[in-house]
């Protein structure tokens, strides 16, 4: 596989939830992710976006092709200037809310995924980076 | 923005979703759902969720809403229809659609509401339908 680049797209509204999702199919697809980790990494891509746009103040997505030796896999990094996250720890809890969703945005997508990174602070912004490889 | 249709059948609500929801579509099925429930009296909801690829924690959400909120008008929501791979990644996820009852498809959604109506021979056609008769 070329190494394609990097696409990158606006988080600024609802329907870019939905954009989100369908470029994140196309490219799991593309790496043949089996229709399970498609679902996984595309739900992911949802709820992360729903939080760049909801706690983030919006912000952009990168969606890129990386590989590591044979296994090619995709990867989202999800961009804001928020207000950052003050309790990581918390943020990560199960079940823990801030008030407007159910509270699995982060530890949920956490688990539907093989890499989780999480950058942020306070003032200055959040990134979150997932990876799922194909198998 | 689009507004998912809601059809009447009987004393039975049935949506199916066919479109990617974005987040405001979601909030408008809830407000029509409830509103048709209201309006017609109706007994049960169907929502046919099979040719939706994912389900993220805010339609979940939507689910168990209609479901408590249809309860308060005494009629009762089953979602049919559900992928596997959207099942899996939704227990992954960590999401629990609570009192929300579930059926393989949309025939069994409909024999659940049928069961739930009991006796009442005009819910869903006739009640004697389903028993074997001596001819």
């Amino acid at each position: 596989m070329t190494a394609a680049a990097a696409i990158e797209l606006p988080i600024g509204a609802d329907e870019d939830i939905v954009r989100i999702r369908q470029l994140v199919r196309t490219k799991a697809q593309e790496v043949k992710l089996s229709l399970v980790d498609q679902t996984k990494v595309v739900t992911a891509a949802s709820e992360l976006a729903r939080n760049t746009l909801t706690y983030g103040g919006g912000g952009r997505v990168v969606i890129d092709v990386p590989t590591n030796g044979r296994r090619v896999g995709i990867r989202a990094r999800f961009i804001d200037e928020g207000p950052g996250i003050p309790d990581l720890d918390l943020a990560l809890t199960e079940g823990w809310t801030s008030g407007k969703g159910m509270g699995l945005g982060l530890s949920g997508s956490r688990r539907l995924v093989d890499e989780f990174t999480l950058d942020t602070e306070v003032g200055r912004g959040t990134t979150v980076t997932i990876v799922k490889w194909s198998r | 923005m689009e507004r998912i249709p809601i059809l009447k059948i009987g004393d039975v609500l049935l949506v199916s979703i066919q479109i990617d929801l974005q987040d405001r579509d979601v909030l408008a099925l809830q407000e029509d759902l409830s509103e048709q429930i209201c309006d017609t009296g109706a007994r049960g909801v169907v929502i046919d969720i099979s040719a939706v690829d994912i389900v993220d924690s805010f339609i979940g959400r939507m689910f168990a809403t209609i479901a408590s909120t249809s309860r308060l008008f005494d009629a009762t929501t089953v979602v049919v229809g559900m992928r596997p791979a959207v099942a899996i990644t939704l227990v992954e996820l960590g999401l629990t659609l609570g009192n929300v009852r579930t059926a393989l498809n949309l025939e069994k959604g409909l024999a659940i509401l049928r069961q739930i109506g009991g006796t009442r021979a005009d819910v869903l056609g006739h009640a004697d339908d389903d028993q074997p008769v001596d001819r």
